[in-house]
């Protein structure tokens, strides 16, 4: 393999601190993200350290119940809106999207710095709210708690979040825009990368869904602030009217988190299957059909709530539609890999993590759309577990399984792949010995957000503290055998997976200007054997 | 993004029309409408947004994509309305249940 020298690229073009602060790259933007988040999972993290040293035992022995209140909410705060949502899109969609439409950069480079420091100022604000005394109310922010009960930095951190949704707005709008105008000569839809076709249905999420969010943290704010009745009935508000305004967005938000995760494994899959895609248009257009018809089942979060029968009934249906497309990608992922030439590198090994873990927290959503069988396991751990599986067991598997597959390219630099093998391990080991327990624990009863638990439910517990061990060993090796290949690991060379892809034909790191000559397009990506996938269809 | 240059009367006349609607809106209140308040109030609330839309953000003469965009964007908040009040709607129909 013939591997190139570092030349002029977006990492040496420039080293002082403004011309990483002013820059209009996508790539150093996509950095610039890269730093933030990982601060924010690590802070998040920390907080759910607490929480895991704190349900050890069942007694409330190492902070007071108010303190965890706290805890549990900083935790899914940081973790959802400031992890979670920007993960891969803000990340690895922001380095990409460009470069695989054969692009120099975003539509609108201005807005897309813009949108980083949005999102810097919003975390400004949940940081400020955190040190000050943080947040009681959960990260869902259900009136009255947080409209009238909470004497916590409601307002604060509901700002950090209004703030942070523009962020997330601006960058759907950009990948829109760039997929739409920017694509290259040749480049059609059906030739685009499955990676680009999730962030496209991830942005159409982000601008259709997170205004509603900030409209109704603004609304609690007004209510809280005023005295508006909006959420509280004494006033003539209604309060489960919040609780359809927030999961009109929040449910859609988790399809913000794993439809990215979705395009990742797609382009994993067949780079180390070395194979294109089994049924195509399908995978590309069940990204669609997840952005849609995920708008449509948010009131399964209300079942319990208060909300009628009737359309409880409604969402439980539609909550079982949306069963369908994510089937078709897995079962898609399973047939791609069927009598592939599966190589077992440690990308590989998140994607194959992903696939089973989302499964089970995909399957594990029906049991909760299910309206009898939810009425049992409502706030309980059950619903921790559930969640964690397609948000950690899910989209952060696809995020590391990205993060590992395009590293090379990233930084022009490898990795031990030893160790990248080893810690996707642990992280598998760990996700489960963490989550997995609390599917248990929560059918036998124990609820979510206490403290306090029975002492028979300890042994669960004490099982899913020691996972979480093992889970954030997991996450440290990799940052730090990361950093410690920027200056000691191999050169990677342009493609060092021999993958296919317009990323893996500029060099590595790219240019600044990603193409020296506009590509020319005439295939789609990933073919290794055009024939093949024909020869299993027949 | 149209490069469509639209005479100053134009700006002035919907400006004007804009202001109308906030006065009819604070005219309005005056009358007990009954039911009807909230309807004629979100009647007035929505021609004024459409005249933003069509004329000060120029989609009146945008392309055809630009009209997909902004009809999904109502199209989106008829589908929060809607199965919003699937809820609201239906809360009484089983006895016994909350209302």
């Amino acid at each position: 393999m013939e591997i190139t020298t570092v030349g002029l690229n977006y990492l040496n073009n420039g080293y002082g601190l403004k011309s990483w602060l002013l820059t209009k790259d996508h790539k150093r933007i996509a950095i610039l993200y890269l730093l933030s988040i990982t601060g924010f999972f690590f802070l998040g993290g920390f907080f759910a350290l607490l929480i895991r040293l704190e349900l050890l035992t069942p007694a409330a022995d190492m902070v007071q119940p108010d303190t965890y209140n706290k805890l549990f909410t900083m935790h899914g705060i940081v973790m959802v809106f400031f992890f979670l949502i920007p993960s891969i899109p803000a990340t690895l969609g922001n380095f990409l999207l460009p470069i695989m439409v054969g692009a120099k950069d975003l539509a609108f480079p201005r807005i897309n710095l813009l949108s980083w420091y949005i999102y810097v100022l919003g975390g400004a604000f949940t940081v400020v709210a955190a040190a000050t005394g943080g947040v009681d109310t959960g990260w869902t922010f259900y009136a009255p708690y947080s409209t009238s009960a909470s004497n916590s930095h409601v307002i604060t951190a509901g700002l950090g979040i209004f703030i942070t949704g523009f962020s997330s707005i601006l960058t759907g709008l950009n990948f829109i825009v760039t997929t739409h105008r920017m694509r290259a000569p040749g480049l059609t839809w059906f030739r685009l990368p499955l990676f680009v076709w999730s962030m496209y249905a991830t942005s159409l999420i982000m601008i259709l869904g997170t205004p509603v969010i900030a409209i109704t943290v603004l609304l609690v704010a007004v209510e809280r602030g005023l005295h508006l009745g909006i959420f509280d009935p004494a006033l003539g508000g209604d309060p489960i009217l919040f609780q359809h305004l927030f999961w009109f967005y929040s449910h859609p938000a988790v399809y913000i988190m794993i439809l990215p995760a979705m395009g990742v494994i797609s382009e994993i899959v067949q780079a180390f299957t070395r194979k294109n895609i089994f049924g195509y248009a399908f995978v590309a257009f069940s990204s669609l059909a997840i952005a849609i018809v995920g708008f449509l089942v948010w009131g399964h979060h209300l079942f319990v709530a208060g909300q009628s029968t009737y359309a409880g009934l409604i969402f439980s249906i539609l909550s079982f539609f949306v069963a369908i497309p994510s089937a078709v990608k897995v079962f898609n992922w399973t047939a791609t890999i069927y009598k592939g030439a599966v190589s077992w590198d440690s990308p590989m090994l998140y994607a194959f993590g992903f696939i089973g873990l989302f499964t089970i927290g995909g399957l594990t959503g029906l049991f909760l759309a299910t309206m009898g069988l939810d009425i049992h396991v409502h706030d309980t751990y059950f619903i921790i577990a559930h969640f964690h599986y397609v948000m950690v067991g899910g989209a952060i598997m696809g995020y590391l399984g990205g993060l590992h597959y395009w590293w090379p390219k990233i930084t022009g630099r490898m990795y031990p792949e030893g160790w990248a093998k080893f810690a996707a391990l642990t992280v598998f080991i760990g996700f489960n010995l963490t989550f997995f327990p609390q599917f248990i624990v929560g059918y036998l009863g124990m609820p979510r957000r206490y403290a306090m638990y029975a002492p028979e439910f300890q042994v669960y517990n004490v099982l899913s503290t020691a996972g979480a061990t093992v889970l954030g060993a997991g996450y440290v090796i990799p940052m730090i055998y990361f950093i410690w290949s920027l200056k000691n690991a191999p050169l990677a060379g342009n493609d060092p997976w021999g993958a296919r892809g317009l990323e893996w034909e500029i060099p590595s790191p790219p240019p600044t200007e990603n193409f020296v000559v506009s590509p020319i397009v005439t295939e789609g990506t990933h073919q290794y054997a055009p024939s093949r996938e024909v020869g299993i269809g027949h | 993004m149209s490069g469509h240059v639209a005479p100053k009367t134009m700006y002035y006349a919907v400006f004007l029309a804009l202001l109308a609607g906030t006065g009819l809106t604070v005219a309005a209140a005056f009358f007990d409408m009954g039911a009807m308040n909230n309807v004629v109030m979100l009647a007035i609330a929505s021609i004024k947004a459409l005249l933003v839309i069509l004329f000060f953000m120029h989609v009146r003469w945008s392309t055809r994509l630009t009209w997909v965009v902004v009809a999904s964007g109502f199209f989106w908040l008829l589908i929060m309305f809607g199965l919003t009040m699937t809820d609201y709607f239906s809360r009484g129909w089983v006895e016994g249940t909350w209302r």
